[in-house]
Parts: structure tokens; sequence; C-alpha cells
């Protein structure tokens, strides 16, 4: 599904540079759940934006389901970012003055799909992470835990071949990050691709693979097994 | 534009953000508001100038005389400048191509005029028949004095109406006998003048009569005339001037007065005031609009300002959008059509205010110098398009701003 080869980027701060990632090697199949692990500063956040096109390597190749990313211009991007990639964020960032359902629906409507059968389709998602009866609340109405799974559902709603999720458990406690994780686990069940990066152990013990960053370099790539979410709940 | 997903979309946003709508729309509707006002108000200024100039045949020019004040010729300053009949046949004669109406007068300033037990302290002037369209008189009931009075020298006097009301109360006038300085002259007809009350406290008889009533032989105290209408105004203006100019100088050259001697032969030229005048409007117009663009410049730069602060405020929200799949273009999209929505209907709604004030106070107003204030909707047409093409072009810089944010730098997490 993914496939990462001799990857490198630098940072250009006025005179300074820093190489975050010196090399990159790592390939994803379809249906895996891998996790990124490093300490801050070993480049997991870059490979993301990287992965998420968000952001462009300096050197090698990426190819996103036989797709190769390269040379993107912003409209590309955004359109393969619409096709490809669902996104799960440390601070949920969904839009404030939008309902849960408004929220879900946002890729829908960047897809051009109509008002009726966004709305179903997201109620239908809105379903599946237990959160139908919320669907008309603001964000500011909802938990931290019900806020990630909103962004959950945003982040399935356009069915994408793979799923990224940014420390999706950063600003949440032991208790909703397992609910939040069981979740996830269940989506990858489902047999989507999951890519989490994070730095908390016990996070990283729920995916199947864990990947270790470190200056920028791979020093670690070791399939794991799978902690149920479920278990802890 | 007409997408209506897009506009579902704007609606949203608008409606989720009202304070920060209400106060873009307010920067906007409150520059036509003042533009639309201040434009009524310099049509109200120029109508009732204009109006005062109708009261007076716009195209007046008037001869008076008064003391030299150089010597000429070996005669000493200080020497009264007498118009006589004959002067005025030879300017008459001179310029009759050129005149229009032409009248002569004799005039006591306060003559004491009684009916039976009513009497009062009036102005008197033996006048031309001509001298009706001069002043715009206009004749009530009766007439005015006509040729065959002046020729026959009649005892005959055509009244004011205030003179009317205060002599004859409910009474009809006509072929009444009135008394002044105690010679009988028969009233023919009561005149009206814009000029108001003033103006119709004076009674007209023939020059001829009172020349010969009050002893003044040929002499008359000045002359009037108009001058027959251009087309051009500024044509106009020109000639007038060039007739006045002459005038003067023959003037001066029958009466023996210095060239150079500016108050001992004054002709004044209604329409040379006139052209000051509607300069004087033409440059208080020009301030009103400048005041006006001004406002609206301010306008325009605030919804820019606002739609920046915007932009600024909702870059997050922006980056998501992109997150998700927004195209840089759908981005600009959005925040241009919101920035023209909002100045359009602000705009209108502004127009629509200011002219529904003026038309509301606009009657109410009683001023000399301003008459119906009222906008020319074409006009007030036009300047909300061109505001919402400045609006488009004010929010064009902020929406640039927004397409070229990077989700990634607007996601991080600070």
């Amino acid at each position: 599904m993914i496939s990462i080869k001799d990857l490198h980027k630098s940072y250009h701060m006025g005179k300074n540079s820093v190489h975050v990632l010196k090399g990159i090697n790592f390939d994803v199949k379809e249906g895996e759940m891998v996790s990124i692990m490093g300490s801050s500063g070993s480049g997991k956040s870059t490979l993301l934006n990287i992965l998420g096109m968000l952001d462009e390597a300096d050197e090698g190749s990426y190819t996103l389901d036989n797709v190769p990313i390269k040379n993107l211009n912003e409209k590309i991007a955004a359109k393969y970012r619409n096709e490809f990639l669902g996104f799960i964020f440390q601070s949920f960032n969904l839009i404030n003055y939008k309902s849960a359902l408004d929220n879900v629906a946002l890729p829908l409507y960047y897809k051009g799909m109509n008002r009726k059968e966004r709305t179903e389709r997201s109620m239908h998602y809105l379903e599946k992470v237990g959160l139908a009866q919320w669907s008309h609340h603001l964000p500011s109405e909802l938990s931290g835990g019900q806020k990630q799974r909103v962004a959950i559902a945003r982040a399935l709603v356009s069915d994408p071949k793979v799923l990224l999720a940014d420390e999706p458990t950063g600003a949440l406690d032991t208790q909703t990050s397992y609910e939040v994780m069981e979740l996830i686990q269940g989506i990858n069940d489902a047999g989507k691709t999951i890519l989490v990066v994070t730095h908390e152990h016990d996070i990283a013990q729920m995916t199947k693979r864990i990947v270790n960053l470190k200056d920028g370099v791979i020093i670690d790539d070791s399939v794991v097994e799978q902690v149920r979410a479920s278990a802890h709940v | 534009m007409f997408d209506l997903e897009r506009w579902q979309e704007i609606f949203e946003t608008l409606s989720k953000n009202k304070l920060r709508t209400f106060l873009t729309g307010l920067s906007v509707a409150s520059g036509i508001f003042i533009l639309v006002i201040l434009l009524g108000f310099s049509k109200g200024i120029e109508n009732g100038v204009k109006s005062q100039f109708e009261q007076d045949a716009t195209n007046e020019i008037s001869v008076r005389t008064s003391r030299t004040t150089k010597s000429y010729k070996g005669l000493n300053p200080g020497r009264y400048v007498q118009l006589t009949n004959e002067s005025y046949d030879a300017v008459e004669r001179k310029f009759d191509p050129y005149l229009e109406y032409r009248s002569k007068t004799f005039m006591v300033w306060g003559g004491t005029v009684s009916y039976g037990n009513e009497s009062g302290n009036y102005r008197i002037s033996g006048v031309l028949p001509d001298n009706q369209f001069i002043e715009n008189a206009d004749i009530g009931t009766g007439r005015f004095v006509n040729h065959s009075d002046v020729v026959e020298s009649r005892k005959i006097a055509v009244i004011g109406n205030k003179m009317k009301q205060d002599l004859f109360k409910d009474e009809s006038p006509i072929d009444k006998n009135i008394s002044v300085y105690g010679v009988n002259f028969k009233v023919v007809g009561v005149f009206f003048d814009p000029g108001g009350e003033r103006e119709e406290s004076q009674l007209y008889i023939p020059i001829t009569t009172a020349q010969r009533v009050f002893n003044a032989g040929q002499d008359i105290r000045n002359m009037s005339f108009t001058m027959k209408m251009e087309d051009n105004f500024d044509k106009a203006v020109k000639k007038s001037e060039a007739i006045s100019q002459g005038i003067e100088s023959q003037l001066k050259e029958i009466h023996i007065v210095a060239p150079d001697d500016v108050s001992a032969v004054r002709v004044n030229n209604t329409l040379e005031e006139a052209q000051k005048i509607y300069s004087l409007v033409a440059t208080i117009q020009a301030v009103f609009w400048f005041v006006g663009i001004g406002t609206i410049i301010a306008g325009v730069v605030g919804v820019g300002n606002i739609m920046l602060i915007i932009v600024k405020e909702r870059t997050k929200e922006i980056g998501i959008r992109k997150a998700l799949g927004a195209m840089p273009m759908s981005i600009v999209g959005m925040i241009l059509q919101e920035a023209v929505f909002v100045t359009m209907f602000s705009g209108l709604f502004g127009l629509v205010f200011g002219l529904g004030l003026l038309e509301l106070v606009g009657p109410q107003i009683e001023n000399d110098f301003i008459k119906y204030p009222q906008v020319d909707f074409n006009i007030a047409l036009t300047t909300v398009f061109l505001l919402v093409l400045a609006g488009a072009i004010a929010g064009f810089i902020p929406a640039y701003r927004a397409a070229k944010i990077k989700p990634i730098v607007a996601l991080r997490d600070e």
C-alpha cells in the first residue's frame, strides 16, 4: 500500500539547515496497523506529514496504492488527500462553528457530493463511532473523547486507503485513550490500513508493528503481539 | 458562483459568525448611507439655489449710479451721475438686438399711500410695461402697466398683494382710487412676487406719470434689461458680460465719467452672479463627492482589513479544509464570495436606508438654500456596484493569502 525509498528531508531556517530525515526505507502492506515511535525531534511527525502529502520530501520516492507521489502541486495534493487519506490529529482539528454532522460531512463536500447523500453517509459513520445522538452538537459541547470520535468518523467518511493518526490519544486521559484505540483497532480489523504516530508505549503496543525512529533513521522495525484495547476498558 | 452548495456553505459560515458579519456589514452600510445622504443634500442645495435664482429673471442686467470718485475732463469728483431718458434711449438703441425686456425706473423709497382710513408707507416705482417680466411679477387680478398708460401718463397703479391686504382687506381694489402724495391713482391690478412680502409692499405706476408727479423731468433712477437666452450657459455668461461692459462704457462716455471710476456707474449682471453661485455649488458638490468617496474607501479598506483578520482567525480552519481536500481555488472563492456578498448586501441596505431617510426627511426641510434633497437612483446603484467591485478587490488580497496557507503550518499544535 505504502512504499518509501531512501527518503530525505531537510528544513532550512535562515542559515541553519536541519537534516530531519536521513534515508528512510519503509513499506506498509494493506490492512497493516503500524505505529511510528520516537522521541521529539526524531522526525516522526515530518515522516507523517510527507506521508500525508502535507509536506514534500527533498529526495527519495513515495508510492501510495501504486500511484507515485511526486511533483505535487497544491491542486493535485488536495485531490489525493481527499481520495487516499484520512487524518486524525492530536488536537482533533474540528471546525468549531460546525455541528458534528457537518464536520464529518466536510470531506464529502470537497468531493462534490450532494447534501442529501453527504448527510446520510455522515450519519452512518457517526453511528459507527457511537455518536449518532450527538450529531447536531457543536464540538464545544462534546468531551475530548467524543471530539476524537467525530474526527475519526470524518477521517473515515470518504473511505480512504490509509488512515494517518498523529498522536490520536495525546490530548486524552488514559481511559478515553483506550476507548479511542479500541475504536481504531476495530477499524483496522475491518481491513483499513492505519499509521499511528505516538510516543506512548502502551498505545504503540496496541498496533501490530512498531517502527522506531531516532535522529532521522529507522533503528528498529518489528512486528509485535497486538494488545487489545478492549482488555483495558 | 451559482453553486447552491457553495451558497449554503457561505450562509452557514456567516450566520454562525454573526458579530463578525454584522461589523463588516456595518462599515460598508454606513459608508453608502453617508454617501447617499451627502449626494442627496448636494442635490438639495443645487435645487435650493436654483429656485432662489428663479425669483428674478436670471439673465438680468441692471444699471445704478452714484457719485463720481475721480476727476475727469476738468470735472470734480463727488458729482452725482444722473441717468436720464436720453441715456436710456441711447443704450436701448445701441444694444437693441441683444435685449429681450427693457425697463427704466424712477422710484421713491417711501411714499404715503392711503385708501379711505387706511394708509401706509410704500415704495413707489415708475416703470415701463416690461418691468413685469424682469421682476417676475405675477398678476393676480387686473393688469400691469401697459404701453398706452406710459404714453398718456395715466394716473393708474398696480399694487402688491401685501399692500392690497393692508389697505383694502377683503374689498376688491380694482378701479378704486388710492391717494399717493395727495394725487389720486386708479388701481388697475394686483401682483404677486416670488420674492415675498417685501417685494409685494410696493406699487408700480407708469414712469412718465412718476416723473411728472415727483417733478423729476427726464431723470430716471436706474435701468434694467434682460438678455435673450442662449442655449449654452457659458456662452450666455460671456455675452452678457460683454454687453454689461458695453453699456457701462457707453454710459460713462455720455455722462463724462472716468473709465476707471468703478463706483459712479455700476452695471450688475445677475448671470455672472449666478455663475459664481453655481460654481460655488459645484465646488460644494465636488467636496461632498470627495468626502463620500473617501468614506467608501474607508469602508472598503475596513472590509479588506476585517477579511484579513478573518483569514488570520480562520487559518486553522482553512488548514483543516485543505487537509480534507479543499482546492486552493475553492478557498479563494469562499473568501471572495463571502466578501462580495457581505459588501453587496450591506451596501444595498445602506442605500435603501439612505434613500428612505431622504424620502422621509427631505420634504420636511424648510430652508431657502436646501430644497428636495434627492439622489439619482442610477448613480446610487452604480456606487453600490463599484463598492462590490472594490469589496472584491479588497477581499482578494486576504483570499490570496488564505489560498497560500500551508495546512502543515496551520495545523501545527501550538
